[in-house]
């Protein structure tokens, strides 16, 4: 039981090629920015736009394959989709929408509404079954989107942005439901989102899109720990350098990236100039200044001006527009003592030996 | 600053009043005028309650054909980008905005005993168009079809093609989603369109008259057989007025807030 997916889509000028796999059992997060592509996977793998290339798999069935001309219909997939926004029809009610997959495929309609029914009944919405969806909770018509998507008992559940439209107290609500939901289905679940906490509570594996295409496939934790572009790192909260490594002295080498130069530890088992390669550092070990420091041992000092201060509870986010741009992570009270405002001018430095440099 | 305010204020407000006694005097002269004695006489007579029951197959018969023929118009310019559809999008309304007298010639040339469609019909089949109840339907639809074509098209635009989306995704062949999903959502536009082509076809006259004639029983709705009374009889042409502008009162009942936009 599993998904193969391996597939050119286009939806207009824009391509998508992505290729990964999800297992039965498993919930496996589509997580990239907006516009990276992953709406246009979800149309494909719904069946709406066919892919112009390659194959998607499920269990032993072949959903799509360009080269064989072989195309599943949305109607005969056994793909269940909550979309975003939940798309519930407006003029039927809760268990009308219910039972609509299974009267277009023209399941008789008393047959439709008792299974439909049952089905809400199931999820705790007994006594909702005739509300239309404008009178639904946000956590109401997540659960009627939800038995929608499985009332034909689909073996793939696909989850497009579920928690998007939803305000923040609806969100900690649905995200449980959601969570509860997951895990009940026996089949390849599959969520889309570009929310980082939402791929990282709910997903045991991360398939990370950007611009069309798959930057890294990883547990969430595996992401957090080795994040292999900058959106990644943007998405653990790390700094992240690309570019060259060059050897500087004994034990030390310069990272040169696109946009200024790093100083480095030599990292172990490699010998010379090395291209491409990442440099990993934490937003904490970045210590902020309001004067160039002097007699520091940080081999690494950098200045710009603040261009955004973030508070999380009690340490705050300062980004730099240094060469290269840094984030650093410092006490609400540094915030305060060091007058860090945007627009500031500020000196940043970090130790060589806390970039953590590794070939990719 | 202040009595410049005041003075502007006061000038709008006697405006606004003129305006009032504009729309509202004729129609207060309408009812002054009115032979009451006579009022139900002519109404039931026989020729008014033809007139009026002609009137209504006219208008009922022209509302729905503009729906049938507007409907996938709408759909064309609403959904589709082709060449020329500003053009076509423009070609579309101008009968809303042509004189309907012009509007009657114009099908006369097609439709007519020597129009380019009208002359082999008649020739081959020995259909004669003009002059008949269809001819009369046939006019009021022309002027009135415009108004579904843009009523219905700003319906489906205001509709979230992602529903249809879903809906299709969701197991809906397209007549399906067709059905259970677009019909159903732009009923208020589809009842909103059939109700102003039936209140602008139930009006019609010049296109009316020019390609269908003025036959009493055939052709001759109410505003015509208003129009011919004048002449004759202006107690009856009253009271016979009078009914029309009941008629229109019941629209603007019908429409109500539901349809047209709330201020």
């Amino acid at each position: 039981m599993s998904l193969v997916v391996d597939v050119e889509a286009r939806r207009g000028d824009f391509t998508v090629v992505a290729a990964f796999e999800a297992a039965a059992g498993e919930t496996v997060a589509l997580l990239g920015p907006n516009g990276a592509g992953k709406s246009t996977l979800v149309a494909t793998l719904a069946g709406i736009d066919p892919p112009v290339g390659g194959r998607v798999v499920l269990d032993r069935g072949t959903l799509d394959d360009v080269a064989a001309g072989r195309h599943v219909p949305p109607e005969r997939r056994p793909v269940g989709v909550v979309f975003q926004d939940r798309l519930l029809f407006p003029h039927l009610s809760a268990v009308e929408n219910v039972a609509f997959p299974l009267r277009a495929v023209g399941v008789a309609r008393r047959e439709a509404r008792r299974r439909a029914a049952d089905l809400l009944a199931h999820l705790g919405l007994a006594e909702r079954a005739g509300a239309r969806p404008a009178d639904l909770s946000g956590g109401e018509a997540q659960r009627v989107a939800l038995a929608r998507a499985l009332i034909r008992e689909p073996r793939l559940l696909l989850l497009d942005e579920p928690l998007a439209a939803l305000d923040v107290r609806a969100r900690t609500q649905v995200r449980a439901l959601v969570r509860r939901e997951l895990i009940g289905f026996a089949g390849v679940r599959l969520i889309v989102t570009h929310d980082p906490v939402e791929a990282m509570s709910l997903a045991d594996r991360m398939v990370l899109v950007e611009d069309g295409r798959v930057t890294q496939i990883g547990t969430p934790g595996e992401v957090r720990a080795a994040p292999r572009t900058p959106y990644a790192a943007e998405l653990v909260g790390m700094n992240l350098f690309t570019g060259r490594l060059e050897r500087l002295e004994a034990g030390a080498g310069r990272l040169v990236t696109s946009d200024g130069d790093v100083v480095v530890a030599w990292p172990p088992g490699i010998g010379g100039a090395l291209e491409p390669v990442i440099g990993l550092l934490r937003p904490a070990d970045v210590s902020l200044h309001v004067r160039p420091p002097e007699g520091a041992s940080a081999r690494n000092v950098l200045t710009g001006s603040v261009t955004s201060v973030s508070v999380e509870g009690e340490r705050a986010r300062v980004r730099i527009d240094a060469s290269p741009p840094l984030v650093a992570e410092v006490t609400l009270g540094s915030v305060e003592r060091l007058g860090i405002r945007e627009g500031a001018r500020l000196w940043a430095s970090f130790k060589a030996v806390e970039v953590r440099v590794q070939a990719i | 600053m202040a009595a410049q305010k005041r003075t502007t204020s006061g000038v709008f407000v006697v405006l606004a009043i003129l305006g009032i006694a504009f729309v509202t005097l004729p129609l207060a002269g309408l009812i002054q005028r009115t032979p009451w004695s006579r009022a139900a006489d002519v109404l039931t007579s026989d020729s008014s309650l033809t007139a009026l029951r002609l009137s209504i197959v006219v208008a009922t018969s022209a509302a729905v054909l503009s729906l049938v023929l507007g409907f996938p118009m709408a759909w064309a310019l609403s959904r589709s980008s082709f060449p020329g559809r500003r053009v076509f999008r423009a070609l579309v309304i101008l009968p809303l905005v042509m004189p309907p007298v012009v509007g009657g010639v114009a099908l006369l040339a097609v439709f007519g005993r020597r129009g380019f469609l009208g002359a082999p019909l008649y020739d081959v089949l020995g259909v004669q168009l003009t002059f008949t109840t269809p001819a009369a339907v046939l006019a009021a639809a022309f002027v009135s079809f415009p108004l579904a074509v843009l009523v219905i098209e700003a319906g489906l635009r205001s509709l979230d093609a992602r529903l249809e989306e879903a809906a299709a995704s969701l197991g809906g062949s397209r007549w399906y989603v067709l059905r259970r999903v677009t019909l159903p959502m732009l009923a208020p536009q589809i009842a909103a369109a059939l109700v102003l082509c039936w209140a602008r076809a139930l009006g019609e006259f010049g296109a009316t008259i020019t390609f269908a004639g003025n036959l009493q029983g055939r052709t001759q709705t109410l505003p015509l057989a208003v129009f011919e009374r004048l002449q004759t009889d202006p107690d009856g042409a009253i009271a016979l007025s009078l009914l029309l502008v009941a008629l229109s009162l019941a629209v603007i009942v019908g429409l109500r807030e539901r349809f047209l936009p709330a201020p």
